[in-house]
């Protein structure tokens, strides 16, 4: 009997193990979608419109991996997520990947079991106020309320910038972006503090988004991107490559209409997967980028056609331009 | 052969085939746990989370809004837990109080024989009771949020209370050395009272005289203490609240998350005790009253000394289990963002460290812990409470 007992719970802990091993790759091959864990709306980058349809600089890396590992863009599941239950759906193997303006640090990279796959926005705290409070730096807040999303790293920003500006503060926490949004619209705080793109996505879902200033500083580094499990190096090589196809495409200056044209640029043709083998070693079919670019866009099309000026959000490429155009976005060599 | 008999006699035995499904029952909880634990810690393993209680004296680094002790972002994690624990006791005390006695009045006056008091009550009830208590909050939090004013509008009582969309700001008590033999009165004022209201318990059942004791009362709860105070010349003055810049300064505050989940537990968890005080009431027989009515008693004395202690019998176990329910339900807090158990530490701290289990854990058990003290309660009162000599 007793040996039974220890058979059983050495299998049981064997098929335990072996849940956590199984590749993350084959995982999402056998079930024909990448889960992806995302905001619960974030406009610009990842929101859902009325049909359901997932759109965002967020859902543009989920949705890139769908098509580099499964062929099709549209093959995501995408569980929204709230920041204080991102990690644990993570970690838990619920969804695949995270992305969901995650700030890269290294409390999360060290000590949660995770990997971040490079940035897809790097971004800094600001502070937004209603115009008609008259304020034009954020060094004037001193005893405001201020409202701010619960458990995220901007709640630690404030606390350290109040701390060494001497500024004393309210802090109303909330669990939800929404939430926040209709705390400040409510006006129970002065003051809307979270990532500066968060604030300009705000911004623009406002009635009348010139009644708020966006104030000049910016406190904090916030590189925001994918988030995998730590300890699948497949997995995280496959969504760290997906994301810098976009970027070095956009630096080829391949785009999603002239993917197709067969150049005599060899770098060119090596992204394409039409030359060379790269694709063998992260294990995918050889036209993976290619249906990256093709179903996605390349980097500075997601970001045009979501957060990008022409679009109610407005964010200039500003730090998120390329390093050749004045910004610091760089991809190692596809080689 | 005859061994043989005695072996399936063994078997067929209904005490030994108890115990031994008992022991495969035993075994197999055993085995679940065994195996959940060993599969939890294999896989935090596999995934390198970082683990065990290290995180708790580590500094927080963010801020709360409402803590009834100090606390900066320089103190602990764990300082963090014992600012969560306090809020939660305060919002379940506050919200206990408000509900009994909310409860005990709508109990009552759900069997008024006034039918539009009797209607307006089951009309609360029904309302109340059938809408879920997450939706209360949220709906007591917005409409706070929507409809008071904004600082600079604030109601203003008096130029002490302040009331708007930040909370209710209210004069803080600050007390002076001295104080302390005000609040020796107060407690010699109600040991007096007990002595007095003996000696005139006595002397009418000796004489038959009965005396009001209630302006003795006073004068000893409220007089003794006054004379005190002013006696030491007003050890006490009060911090009153201001408007400096963006906000209030001074005073103590109320913010409109606490208030929004201390009016939605309480006004929820009064409909439950509203249903437990009519059927206690209803549970006592109608030849009670009767004979209350018959010895002469009047309406007030066959509630008070006939009717009542019965009801309470039948009344108080589901009103304790009202308060352990009220007590569970606000983690719900987490919605709105008052910083109790749930939401500061449950919330805040696990995901700035991320450590689910050690911290879901320590949270579980506190509100295992604060349930079991309640329970323990219901069983004591229960048996103080119970028919006794029988």
């Amino acid at each position: 009997m007793k040996q039974l007992v220890k058979l059983s719970v050495a299998s049981l802990l064997v098929v335990g193990a072996l849940a956590v091993q199984a590749g993350t790759l084959a995982d999402v091959q056998a079930k024909g979608n990448v889960t992806c864990g995302v905001s619960k709306g974030l406009a610009g980058f990842s929101a859902a419109d009325s049909a359901g349809n997932w759109t965002g600089i967020d859902v543009d890396v989920c949705r890139a991996v769908a098509a580099a590992v499964l062929g099709d863009a549209t093959a995501v599941t995408f569980v929204p997520l709230t920041a204080k239950e991102r990690f644990t759906a993570l970690q838990s193997g619920e969804i695949d990947m995270l992305s969901r303006n995650t700030t890269w640090t290294i409390t999360r990279d060290a000590s949660l079991g995770l990997n971040f796959a490079g940035v897809n926005y790097y971004d800094g705290q600001g502070f937004m106020v209603k115009s008609s409070l008259g304020i034009s730096s954020a060094m004037e807040l001193g005893g405001a309320a201020v409202c701010i999303q619960a458990g995220t790293t901007t709640e630690l920003n404030l606390a350290d910038w109040g701390k060494q500006n001497g500024i004393a503060y309210t802090s109303v926490v909330s669990d939800t972006n929404a939430q926040t949004r209709s705390n400040y619209d409510a006006g129970r705080c002065d003051v809307l503090t979270t990532d500066a793109s968060g604030l300009y996505s705000i911004r623009a879902q406002t009635n009348d988004p010139s009644e708020h200033v966006v104030l000049p500083e910016i406190i904090s580094k916030e590189p925001l991107g994918p988030v995998v499990r730590q300890g699948d190096d497949q997995w995280f090589n496959i969504v760290r490559w997906s994301l810098n196809a976009m970027i070095t495409a956009e630096e080829i200056g391949v785009t999603s209409a002239t993917v197709d044209v067969v150049t005599n640029n060899p770098e060119r043709e090596r992204l394409m997967g039409r030359s060379g083998n790269t694709h063998e070693h992260v294990g995918l079919s050889s036209d993976w980028t290619y249906n990256i670019i093709k179903q996605v866009g390349n980097y500075a099309e997601s970001f045009e056609r979501n957060i990008g000026l022409n679009t109610p959000i407005g964010i200039a490429r500003g730090v998120n331009a390329l390093w050749s155009n004045g910004g610091i976005l760089y991809s190692p060599p596809f080689r | 052969m005859k061994q043989d008999n005695s072996i399936l006699s063994f078997l067929n035995n209904n005490e030994t085939r108890a115990i031994a499904f008992q022991v495969i029952t035993l075994l197999i909880i055993a085995f679940v746990f065994y195996s959940g634990i060993s599969n939890l810690i294999f896989n935090i393993e596999a995934r390198e989370i970082h683990t065990g209680f290290a995180f708790l004296s580590n500094r927080a680094g963010f801020d709360i809004n409402e803590s009834m002790i100090a606390y900066t972002p320089e103190h602990s994690n764990l300082r963090v837990f014992y600012v969560g624990l306090i809020n939660t006791l305060v919002v379940a005390v506050v919200g206990i109080i408000f509900a009994t006695i909310i409860g005990f009045i709508i109990g009552i006056a759900r069997l008024s024989n006034n039918w539009l008091i009797s209607k307006l009550a089951a009309g609360y009830i029904e309302l109340f009771r059938n809408i879920p208590i997450l939706i209360q909050i949220l709906i007591w939090y917005n409409m706070a949020l929507l409809t008071l004013p904004s600082p600079r509008g604030s109601f203003n009582f008096f130029d002490s209370i302040f009331i708007n969309k930040r909370g209710i700001y209210v004069p803080e008590p600050v007390i002076e050395t001295g104080f302390v033999w005000v609040l020796i009165a107060v407690v010699l004022g109600i040991a007096l009272t007990f002595l007095m209201k003996r000696h005139f318990k006595q002397k009418h059942s000796k004489t038959g005289v009965y005396t009001h004791t209630i302006g003795y009362s006073i004068g000893l709860i409220f007089g003794l203490p006054l004379v005190v105070f002013f006696l030491l010349g007003s050890p006490l003055h009060f911090d009153y609240p201001a408007l400096t810049g963006f906000n209030f300064k001074g005073g103590r505050t109320f913010s409109p998350e606490f208030l929004a989940l201390a009016v939605a537990l309480s006004v929820y968890t009064a409909t439950y005790i509203a249903e437990a005080i009519r059927s206690g009431i209803e549970a006592v027989d109608k030849g009670q009253k009767e004979a209350a009515a018959a010895l002469g008693l009047t309406q007030t004395q066959s509630l008070k000394l006939v009717v009542l202690p019965q009801a309470l019998r039948v009344a108080i176990p589901p009103t304790i289990n009202q308060y352990l329910n009220l007590t569970k339900n606000s983690s719900l807090a987490t919605a709105i963002g008052y910083p109790e158990l749930m939401s500061a530490f449950g919330g805040t701290v696990l995901n700035q460290v991320g450590q689910a289990v050690e911290i879901l854990g320590m949270t579980m058990a506190v509100y295992l812990v604060i349930s079991l003290f309640i329970s323990l309660l219901l069983n004591i009162v229960n048996k103080k409470m119970s028919i006794k000599g029988q």
